[in-house]
């Protein structure tokens, strides 16, 4: 129509970026700096190269910003072709991250995309700290568990127990099966962070061992039983690698015979792949509307161009079509985005001390932890030369090692007992010093309960 | 062949070998190639469509690069539909995929025969005149339309057709067909051969939940003259004599039946949903009926005769704790009773097919079968022509939308969205979009945008008053809202409505799951979107 020629390439997002409105958030300054400063200042990190990120990376992209990054361990495979666009067959193999970040390159000029081709422990917690905003495409539960805490890690209180904005990492993130999805917006601190509302994702439900030998009923029995028990018998040390098509061969034909015993039918390899890799089913076009909602108030967070949801939408397009927004709270008493768990401790406690204490602390149960604060690492568990590198700071006190503060913050990681099973943590820990009175912080009495 | 298994593997664990075989044999038409389009296209081609035929007759501005991936710098100047054909070709070689350098507008005026060679069209972008020309083609010729439209942070997606049955609905959650209240004979003597009070302590705590119920179920009508448990404290009654029964607090087969104690409660007969599709005029089958409709006939003679007012047997048993021997005899007894039943709606099938002209043996034993399978689940979805949604919309509907919280601002969007395109046939371009120098005014201080908000104000009034409708529930705010963002097709609002459209589109090829109804009004301020039944 009649204005499309002079425009320029964002004539429409320029609308929404350069123009006032009503509707919008309570920081927005609409100007052309605005998109300048989206494009300059604004870093996101899009954690996942998968179905999830390949869009977020393409619609972030589109929507003005020019700083991504993404990280993902995975290589390509084949099963990823029938939605994860930015791959072709000849890249099965290669890292998706970089692949990803170059076909996105290629076509949306201007962008720059800093691929990251390993696991997310890997980086450290400065490499997390430098983004605005972090975009989560992952499919796992462990995985968004991580970086939530470690956006989580980054946020600071007051002495009144406030946020404070300016430590707030937000956090935007999806999740589809099937059909279905849902997307939603973390402001740590303001809205509910992953472990606030940890109970909307219920743990997998697991086959009893007897049931698989002795009472098996279904196909799946039967896998299960080759799977977890046969294997075992077979193959002393030997473990079950579940990419080795040879293994995977194995348990099916396993499976079969099993079946074939007790009667059961509806074995099939394919139906083993599914019950073994626990394959979650997976479309293009519901990542394409989850990762779009996602990109929108990624978009929103960093400019204000609009309200924003609050704070958790999900999509259902199995019969008719259905969607909801619902808006959670914040646990209180949240371990991860909470003010942090509260430890006191005398001035004289030793950095060993210390670490041994968090291995019983009911709160933490970290029995090895590796301990940075204020982004120095005071010990490290790994690597070995880390490790060696910071020993001899291990008989010095806690105190000394914080700059005499009487009170501060840090950080721990390792593996930690969580609902019964140990994964890797990140935890937030207050440290207060017992008759500790220094650069008139705050005094004793209003140190407060965790 | 493996690598295509492979390849589409993720999505043949949703909808099988049969509904991918639908999608590699289905022909879609894409009108405009702006975001919208491509990136509905970009899901359906990556999905693995027979072919797709893409129409726009507009060259590659700088403007586009902005919002759609599927156009590089190259591609300036070139033709749109060509640029993005080629980049969605890249994505899947095993699409037949081809161009049209034609407007949709002229192409609907000109030629409407050119619609007829596709199972469904894909219709992005287009005004309002257009889209009512369009439904009258597609509907005349009875293929299927999809409407998406993004706008600012608005959109929507609208399916138009006649009719769309659904044999395969798979709904998530859906009540097992156990027919405890109600065992056939070969059930109960399964069920009489077992002691729940056997001594074996292994045996009892592996006895299945279908055996305890229906026992329990049987001895409790003895003794409630004939009834089932029904009140609630009846029902509370039933679960505490199944716990009486319990020899120790780990069996769990016990708290599986005290958790689906209610199914023995479950009504007799058939759902109100199910009942409403036997009673449509349609089951007065004749020849130029669909296979869908005979069978819908058989089944209601089934459920009035042979049934005793249930449809067939679904014959699938949930997993349940029990002794493997036991639990694929109930199976095997589910199964039997599921095939006798579907024999007797193919021989209703057979009959009817012969009385209405047909060849009896046309309607594949296998395709009954999974018709009997499903028969509780059967969907028809149909949808009023778009004209007549604009004419005379469900008016207490609407009355409802505009003074219920929830709905006031898809409602608001829906009745703008129009709204614009009436702005648009009058001036020629979007409210709020302006020539180069004056692109980024701004929105309250300058009298061309007020003047447009006022334009777009007193078109969007008139719309409702001619509904008869009270205009004042229109938020002036969403009124600002359109003409601030001035027709722009943002990316991510795009992607979002080319999603959903392409889920749709999905359903409607494959015959799975069930296709949304009415209009989907995307809110992209607080997602709060919101489905319109006008």
């Amino acid at each position: 129509m009649a204005d499309t020629a002079t425009n320029g390439r964002w004539r429409d997002l320029d609308k929404l970026l350069l123009r006032p409105g009503n509707l919008v958030g309570p920081n927005f300054e609409p100007s052309p700096e605005l998109r300048d400063d989206l494009q300059t200042y604004a870093r996101v990190l899009v954690v996942g190269a998968g179905g999830l990120g390949c869009e977020l990376l393409k619609d972030l992209a589109l929507s003005g910003f020019r700083n991504l990054e993404v990280i993902d361990m995975d290589r390509i495979e084949v099963s990823n072709l029938n939605r994860q666009f930015l791959f072709r067959l000849q890249d099965v193999g290669k890292p998706k991250a970089e692949v990803a970040a170059q076909r996105v390159m290629e076509r949306v000029s201007g962008v720059n995309i800093v691929p990251h081709f390993c696991r997310i422990e890997d980086k450290d917690l400065e490499f997390y700290s430098d983004f605005n905003i972090i975009a989560l495409g992952l499919d796992s539960i462990e995985a968004r568990s991580y970086i939530n805490a470690v956006a989580c890690s980054f946020l600071e209180y007051d002495s009144d127990d406030n946020p404070m904005e300016e430590t707030m990492k937000p956090m935007v993130d999806g999740g589809t099966e099937g059909f279905k999805g849902h997307a939603r917006v973390i402001l740590p601190g303001v809205t509910p962070c992953f472990e606030c509302t940890i109970w909307l994702f219920p743990p997998q439900v697991k086959f009893p061992l007897c049931t698989l030998a002795e009472t098996p009923r279904t196909a799946a029995h039967c896998i299960e039983y080759a799977h977890l028990i046969k294997w075992g018998e077979v193959h002393v040390g030997k473990s079950f690698d579940e990419d080795d098509p040879e293994h995977m061969q194995w348990v099916y034909s396993e499976a079969v015979k099993r079946a074939e015993l007790f009667g059961i039918l509806g074995v099939t390899y394919s139906f083993t792949q599914g019950v073994v890799k626990n394959i979650i089913p997976a479309i293009a076009s519901t990542n394409a509307l989850i990762s779009a909602a996602c990109a929108l108030e990624a978009l929103k967070i960093a400019t204000g161009c609009s309200k924003t949801m609050s704070n958790y939408l999900t999509y259902n397009g199995l019969e008719g079509l259905h969607t909801k927004v619902t808006e959670f709270v914040r646990d209180k008493d949240c371990l991860v985005c909470g003010p942090g768990v509260l430890i006191e401790l005398d001035t004289s406690t030793t950095l060993q001390k210390f670490i041994d204490l968090l291995g019983e602390h009911p709160k933490v149960r970290m029995p090895k932890a590796s301990v940075a604060h204020r982004g120095e690492n005071l010990y490290m568990q790994a690597p070995p030369i880390l490790e060696e590198m910071t020993r001899s700071n291990l008989q010095v006190s806690l105190y000394n090692l914080m700059g005499k503060l009487a009170r501060d913050v840090v950080h721990v990681t390792g593996a930690a007992a969580v609902n019964g099973k140990t994964a890797s943590s990140l935890r937030k820990l207050r440290i207060v010093f017992r008759g500790a009175t220094n650069d008139g912080v705050a005094d004793m009495d209003t140190a407060g309960g965790a | 062949m493996v690598e295509a298994k492979n390849k589409y593997d993720r999505q043949l664990r949703i909808w099988g070998e049969q509904g991918q075989a639908a999608l590699e044999s289905a022909s879609i038409c894409l009108l405009n190639c702006g975001p919208t389009g491509s990136e509905t296209l970009k899901n359906l081609v990556l999905g693995g469509v027979g072919s797709i035929t893409l129409v726009d007759g507009s060259r590659v501005e700088e403007g586009d690069l902005g919002n759609n991936f599927m156009l590089d710098a190259e591609s300036i100047g070139l033709s749109k539909a060509k640029c993005v054909c080629s980049f969605l070709q890249e994505l899947n070689d095993s699409v037949k995929a081809k161009f049209v350098e034609e407007s949709p507008d002229a192409l609907i005026d000109t030629n409407p025969s050119f619609f007829c060679q596709f199972t469904l069209v894909i219709a992005t972008q287009l005004l309002e005149t257009s889209v009512l020309k369009l439904d009258k083609i597609c509907r005349q010729s009875n293929i299927m339309l999809i409407v998406a439209r993004s706008y600012g942070l608005t959109g929507l997606v609208r399916i138009s057709l006649k009719e769309h049955d659904v044999i395969e609905s798979k709904p998530d959650h859906f009540l097992d067909d156990l027919r405890l209240h109600n065992p056939w004979p070969e059930l109960k003597k399964f069920a009489d051969s077992i002691d729940l009070n056997t001594t074996d302590p292994v045996v009892h705590k592996h006895t299945p939940y279908v055996v305890i119920l229906v026992k329990m179920a049987e001895e409790w009508t003895q003794r409630h003259g004939g009834c089932l448990p029904s009140t609630r404290e009846e029902k509370k009654e039933f679960k505490e004599l199944l716990k009486s029964q319990m020899l120790a607090f780990d069996e769990d087969n016990y708290k599986e039946a005290i958790e689906a104690s209610f199914k023995v409660s479950a009504l007799r007969g058939i759902s109100a949903h199910l009942r409403q599709i036997v009673d449509d005029s349609l089951v007065q089958v004749d020849s130029t009926s669909s296979d869908f409709w005979v069978l819908v006939a058989a089944l209601k003679e089934f459920i009035e005769n042979e049934g005793q007012g249930e449809p067939p047997l679904e014959g699938s048993l949930p997993d349940m704790t029990s002794l493997t021997e036991y639990y694929i005899s109930l199976q095997k007894i589910y199964q039997a009773k599921a095939e006798a039943d579907t024999a007797v709606v193919e021989y209703h099938t057979r009959n009817i097919l012969k009385r209405i002209g047909r060849d009896p043996g046309v309607i594949s034993k296998s395709y009954i079968k999974n018709f009997c399978r499903n028969a509780r689940k059967i969907t028809v979805c149909r949808y009023r022509t778009i004209e007549d949604e604009f004419t005379s919309p469900a008016l207490s509907e609407l009355q409802k939308y505009l003074t219920d919280e929830d709905y006031s601002v898809a409602v608001g969007f829906y009745i703008l969205l129009r709204a614009v395109d009436r702005f648009a046939a009058n001036y020629n371009r979007f409210p709020g979009m302006f020539d180069g120098s004056k692109a980024y005014l701004l929105v309250k201080s300058h009298s061309e945008m007020d003047d447009d908000i006022s334009r777009l104000k007193t078109i969007a009034v008139g719309i409702l008053s001619d509904l008869g409708c009270n205009s004042s529930a229109l938020p002036e705010d969403l009124i600002s809202e359109m003409c601030r963002c001035g027709g722009a097709e943002l990316h991510a609002v795009a992607a979002f409505i080319g999603g959903v459209a392409s889920q749709e589109v999905i359903k409607l090829i494959t015959k799975q799951f069930v296709p949304m109804s009415g209009t989907f009004i995307f809110n992209g301020i607080d997602h709060k979107s919101q489905l319109l039944l006008l």
